[in-house]
């Protein structure tokens, strides 16, 4: 049976540059910076008011985020199993309906292409959530596997509900269900009567959710929960990307493409990464037979590793910004910091760091040289990094089951 | 313990060839071939009650040092002395011949003085280049950016020897090597049958025509590596002398045949250390245990249908499945009860090119890519009744054509009635060569590529197993990773015409594959 493959064809409108989400009349009219970007093709806000606020809104009570945009792919058929199972380095033979699972995706060098959640709907029916579009790689994947692949990013509306007061919020919104979810669990109900699907998953290391309904029920779906707002019970807010990208880094989550380059869009030979240099090490399983990636990865094993992507905390008040790292102060060159927060919640300068491991050891030294402005004038000052082996913030909220009610 | 150090899956000539070394090494070999005959494609079948007919039906440039290293002449093969002509036929009968004498040297008839000069030096700068690609096809090129200093040597060796072409002759070579036939032929001759003729061999068995760019020459050229310096021949005992002589020698070393014996599946353990081949299922469960597994079946039959790609890493498995394996070319055999004339041939001699020009064979081409048949196709036809006996009646006649092109994939599907109507076609075409032929017939099959892919188990019904095309060839055959026999999965080899150098009988992939396998 060959591959079946449906693309999305739905009429664009050339005349907007981004593309809408089915949220956007309720996004709009709550952003007040206008603060757009593109993510995915998708007009997406960066900001909506404050980056404080909607950063506190996902640490101290109930935020939103529109995740729409996010690359979503429907997979079933006869050999789906088989075919997620080669596509990924992490044994999903046994995932059970209504679970997920984190992954990452080489290509046969054992380079990673992307991270993704596959979520097993139901017996045999999957949905792969990834960072970037990866039909592509999704078809080249199915050939001569009895698989059928859909495109249905904009097919499904998405929302994320995230922080300490996410569940209760939600059971007021007429979810009656969300405290039997365990992390990772997935659970099909109806809202308002309305097909929608909850899982306990995100993206901020806190206790949270997703939901998922069709475009035609978005707006319900985002006015029951804003509902649980108007009638005085909780505080909810939406957040932008600026505020995810500071939980993420926090909660020690890698951003493929901006933490490192992704396999396939690697030009220089030297910047793709494997998943053990990313720190994903963990979602690797050497002993399932066989999956793409896995003999490149087997040799790499043996080796001595040559660099890995850190979390670092760089003391000082001083961001350092895509700051060169050094193996003691003004010591050799041995990395850069690739992404970076302030966090306001652990009062440091957090960040995601690529740096080079000499003989397979970490550096136990590393400095950063930071270039920062006083009105107008640059100047450069050096800060020491500390490694968390760890992420750097965590809550027992997030895998309490039942969870706690705040 | 595994019931056998190899299983070898079809007993081709290639695959016959492998079992044959490896038997002579001391390994205990298992020969498994679906059909009820051996030989693959080299197989003397009866396509009618009393005639039969093989759907190779000359040999080129089988490889002297297999014959001489298994010693098949004493087991029943006999090596030609002459060769056949080549004979670029015309229909008023005035026919363009390239013969050789047992001296192997070329006489070319039927062509203008200026044409016989460009013919000479032609022919003597080819067979130089020929020479100096012969010992790269019975040889395993390394991968590249692999291994040390042994391997380097072999493209150093290659890089000598075509520095001591000479500068001008080097320089030539680098520049014709990627040429299509049609601008190669038209630097040299004018006489259009010639130019069809000689581009012939750069493009039959693949889907390519005289104006198609990709390395039709190194095509060529390879086949002009054999000892008649590319003419073809045709054994007096026949193609099957050839398998025959192979089996016999198979038998003597120990290997243990078994026919109407299609492998099911390759069975492939896999633990945290990788995988590793176990052996073979056969369809009724039995599942036969060996060391190693080597597949003389072509890459996607191996890969995409024995092995399976959940066993195959993705981006391999991608560029298995884009191999360019579509056949394009298909047999018509004819039994007849006399022998046939042709116009202005005293008898139907050697190998008759029917393709008037090279646009002929362009025109014919264009109709096929885009999965019609050709309105006029071309064809070289043999009789071989002629030179070998036993084939038909006596007195009565075997004519064996390569009809090109007729494509795989036909866009309105293959089905009786097509497959009749570009059969009459063909016939019709060959009579106007050959006036009086309808009224010998006795029974005409005529074999599609899809034919061909289903009776022999060849993907895409193409002999070669996968194009020779140079992004196809040497050290990228059939991709990198499978290209020097090993393959990904441990324990599994190839050996078949998919591999390096490629296809036609030359036996050469079976013996590296065997030297490949039996290395300290």
């Amino acid at each position: 049976m060959p591959p079946t493959i449906i693309q999305d064809i739905n009429q664009h409108n050339f005349h907007e540059v981004l593309r809408p989400t089915p949220f956007h009349p309720r996004v709009d009219h709550n952003c007040l910076t206008k603060n757009w970007m593109d993510w995915n093709g998708y007009l997406t806000a960066r900001t909506y008011d404050t980056l404080a606020a909607e950063y506190f809104a996902i640490r101290s009570s109930c935020s939103v985020m529109d995740l729409t945009p996010m690359g979503k792919y429907r997979i079933n058929g006869p050999d789906a199993n088989k075919f997620l199972n080669r596509l990924v380095t992490r044994d999903v033979s046994m995932l059970r309906p209504q679970r997920v699972s984190y992954v990452v995706m080489c290509n046969d060098e054992g380079k990673v292409l992307d991270d993704a959640t596959i979520f097993h709907l139901s017996e045999g029916d999957y949905r792969l959530c990834c960072q970037h579009h990866q039909l592509d790689w999704l078809m080249i994947s199915s050939l001569g596997m009895d698989v059928s692949i859909e495109e249905e990013t904009h097919d499904v509306a998405a929302l994320a509900v995230q922080g300490p007061t996410s569940a209760s919020a939600l059971k007021l919104a007429g979810i009656d269900e969300i405290e039997q979810l365990k992390p990772y669990d997935i659970l099909h109900t109806q809202l308002h009567g309305f097909e929608v699907m909850v899982s306990r998953t995100g993206y901020t290391g806190d206790l949270g959710y997703e939901l998922w309904t069709s475009p035609d029920n978005a707006l319900n779906l985002w006015d029951a929960i804003f509902e649980v707002k108007q009638k005085g019970f909780y505080d909810i807010r939406t957040i932008g990307l600026s505020a995810l990208e500071m939980v993420r880094i926090e909660a020690g989550f890698i951003l493929p493409g901006d933490d490192f380059n992704t396999a396939e869009t690697a030009i220089r030979a030297d910047r793709v990464r494997s998943p053990y240099e990313v720190g994903l090490g963990w979602v690797v399983n050497l002993d399932k037979p066989s999956f793409t990636g896995k003999r490149a990865l087997l040799d790499e094993k043996k080796k001595p590793i040559k660099r890995r992507l850190l979390r670092l905390e760089v003391s000082g008040n001083k961001a350092p910004q895509d700051s060169f790292l050094y193996a003691g102060k003004g010591g050799k060159r041995i990395g850069t910091i690739m992404t970076q927060i302030w966090s306001p919640i652990l009062k440091a300068n957090l960040a995601m760091a690529d740096v080079e491991f000499a003989g397979g050891s970490q550096p136990n030294d590393i400095w950063a040289e930071i270039y920062y402005q006083k009105e107008l004038e640059w100047r450069v000052s050096w800060a020491k990094g500390k490694v968390w082996n760890k992420p750097f913030w965590t809550h027992p909220r997030r895998s309490a089951s039942p969870p706690g009610s705040y | 313990m595994p019931s056998y150090d190899t299983i070898i899956i079809g007993a081709g000539h290639n695959g016959m060839v492998c079992a044959c070394y490896l038997a002579r090494r001391g390994q205990k070999v298992l020969l498994l071939e679906a059909a009820n005959e051996i030989g693959g494609l080299a197989a003397k079948r009866e396509f009618f009650p009393e005639f039969q007919v093989s759907v190779a039906h000359s040999i080129s440039h089988f490889s002297a040092k297999v014959i001489k290293e298994l010693n098949l002449e004493s087991h029943g093969f006999i090596n030609p002395s002459l060769a056949l002509p080549t004979v670029g036929l015309n229909r008023n009968g005035e026919h363009v011949v390239l013969a050789h004498d047992e001296g192997g040297a070329a006489s070319l008839s039927g062509v203008s003085e200026k044409d016989l000069a460009s013919f000479k030096n032609y022919q003597t700068l080819m067979y130089r280049y020929a020479a100096m690609l012969k010992p790269f096809w019975e040889t395993v090129l390394p991968r590249i950016g692999v291994g040390g200093i042994a391997k380097a040597m072999t493209y150093a060796k290659l890089g000598l020897k075509l520095r001591l072409l000479g500068k001008s002759d080097m320089r030539e070579f680098m520049r014709i090597a990627m040429l299509p036939a049609r601008d190669l032929m038209d630097e040299y001759f004018d006489n259009d049958l010639l130019k069809a003729l000689l581009s012939w061999d750069a493009l039959i068995g693949s889907k390519m025509a005289p104006r198609s760019p990709n390395g039709p020459v190194v095509s060529l050229l390879y086949r002009m590596g054999g000892d008649f310096e590319g003419a073809h021949y045709l054994p007096e005992n026949g193609i099957e002398s050839l398998i025959y002589s192979l089996r016999s020698v198979a038998e003597a070393s120990g290997v243990e045949i078994r026919t109407n014996a299609p492998v099911e599946k390759i069975l492939i353990q896999g633990n945290e250390s990788g995988l590793k081949v176990e052996g073979v299922k056969m369809p009724d469960g039995e599942i036969i245990t060996a060391t190693r597994v080597v597949s003389s079946a072509d890459p996607h039959r191996t890969f995409v249908d024995l092995v399976g790609v959940e066993n195959l890493e993705i981006q391999f498995a991608n560029r298995i499945r884009r191999l360019r394996s579509e056949g394009y070319v298909a047999k018509l055999h004819l039994a007849l009860h006399g022998e046939p004339k042709f116009t202005g041939l005293a008898g139907p001699e050697g190998r008759m090119i029917i393709a008037p020009s090279m646009d002929t064979i362009e025109f014919a081409y264009d109709d096929a890519k885009y999965g019609e048949f050709s309105r006029q196709p071309v064809m070289e036809v043999l009789v071989p009744t002629r030179y070998q006996s036993g084939l038909a009646p006596p007195g009565k006649h075997v004519i064996s054509a390569h009809v090109m092109y007729v494509p795989k994939k036909l866009k309105s599907k293959w089905c009786v009635d097509a497959r009749e109507e570009i059969k009459n076609k063909t016939i019709d075409l060959l009579s106007q060569y050959s006036p009086g032929l309808q009224d010998l017939i006795v029974h005409a099959e005529f074999l599609t590529p899809e034919d061909i892919e289903s009776n022999f188990r060849v993907t895409g019904g193409n002999w070669h197993h996968a194009d020779h095309v140079i992004d196809q060839m040497f050290m990228m055959r059939p991709t990198y990773e499978a290209a020097q026999y090993s393959t990904p999965v441990p324990g599994l080899f190839l050996c078949g015409a998919g591999c390096h150098p490629g296809g036609d009988l030359t036996g050469a992939a079976g013996h590296n594959a065997a030297h490949e396998i039996l290395k300290p």
